[in-house]
């Protein structure tokens, strides 16, 4: 389990993590939803153990995240591979890295999606480049997947591709997702605990069909709520 | 199809069901998706799709049989308790309705047998 106790973090004036307390429920695909700004990046990387709080601390199995790397899979939302390299020339790098690296798995969502590894990133649209970095990540056979933003600039056929590949992916019970995003409705029904965030903190936290049922709302509704009661 | 966003879907899961047994597009001993496929199709969390297989399992609308995949069992009692149900839930509403804007039982009567005529001989 990915747990935050007390954590902050502050670039310069900006309170990134205000004293966050929370609990990442273990074998579920999260949303964690907000508005521009909220932290949600800024979670994400603490939970990769890419970012040093301030204070508080966030554990994953009860370590500290750069002793978990093998378990982690962090998708950045910029991408950091070189642009000349082909999606193949990546796939061996990854290999190469991380030993937990499924090649059979790799070569079934490059199929699924629609992918040729021999294709060069600067030759792919954007919404080839996120399916590949997309496949990249999730050939790994990692415990926790952080997902940012990966739906940024892509249309909507290649995010309803990403939708399906995920649940072709995940392995219920076995693998917790966070999918970072602050557009909800392409994944409102594919994620089962939303984590909403405003301002560094936690607003809403909850099993998304509980939220529905007792709010009688959508979770776009209820995370707008949240957040003009936020702002005030 | 869309699921309605405000409501639970694990619940729309089970009525999608429901609707596909009672119009008979459903029958019993017939084969649903696997749980798996259904999420993928419908773009849905694969343990909500859990949780309401789960209770139509425990509803004994449907069996999964281990390796062979989930069977539709509904009996024809169930069934008609199920279209009991939603007749039931329709004509409360459509009587309220009626009753609000000022109708008598014996004029809705009339209307009802006029307009199942006419709808009888577009057929």
């Amino acid at each position: 389990m990915i747990i935050f106790e007390k954590a902050s973090k502050s670039f310069g004036r900006t309170l990134a993590l205000n004293n966050v307390n929370l609990a990442l429920p273990e074998g579920k695909i999260i949303g964690l939803f907000g508005p521009n700004g909220a932290g949600k990046s800024t979670l994400l990387k603490a939970a990769a153990g890419l970012v040093r709080l301030n204070s508080g601390q966030v554990t994953v199995d009860g370590k500290i995240p750069q002793q978990r790397r093998s378990k982690l899979a962090y998708l950045p939302e910029q991408n950091t591979l070189p642009p000349n390299w082909t999606i193949k020339r990546a796939a061996e790098f990854y290999r190469a890295f991380f030993d937990d690296w499924d090649n059979e798995r790799y070569e079934k969502q490059l199929e699924f999606l629609n992918l040729k590894d021999g294709m060069r990133f600067t030759r792919a649209s954007r919404g080839q480049w996120a399916k590949a970095r997309l496949v990249l990540t999730l050939a790994r056979q990692a415990r926790y997947i952080l997902l940012d933003e990966p739906f940024s600039g892509i249309d909507i056929l290649a995010r309803e591709e990403i939708s399906k590949a995920l649940v072709r992916d995940y392995s219920e019970g076995q693998q917790t997702i966070v999918i970072a995003t602050h557009e909800i409705d392409e994944i409102e029904n594919l994620v089962e605990h939303i984590v909403f965030m405003d301002n560094g903190r936690i607003t809403v936290l909850g099993d998304a069909d509980e939220l529905r049922h007792q709010e009688g709302k959508s979770i776009v509704s209820i995370m707008k709520e949240a957040f003009r009661h936020g702002s005030k | 199809m869309d699921f309605d966003a405000a409501r639970p879907i694990y619940l729309q899961i089970i009525e999608l069901h429901k609707r596909a047994l009672m119009t008979g597009k459903l029958k019993s001993g017939d084969q649903i998706l696997s749980q798996r496929n259904f999420a993928e199709q419908y773009k849905v969390n694969p343990n909500t799709v859990q949780r309401a297989y789960r209770e139509m399992e425990a509803l004994g609308l449907v069996e999964t049989l281990r390796g062979q995949g989930t069977f539709v069992t509904v009996t024809k009692k169930q069934l008609r308790t199920m279209k009991d149900e939603t007749a039931n839930h329709a004509l409360h509403s459509f009587i309220c309705e009626m009753k609000t804007l000022g109708f008598t039982l014996a004029e809705v009567l009339t209307q009802v047998q006029e307009t199942w005529e006419k709808e009888a001989s577009k057929r």
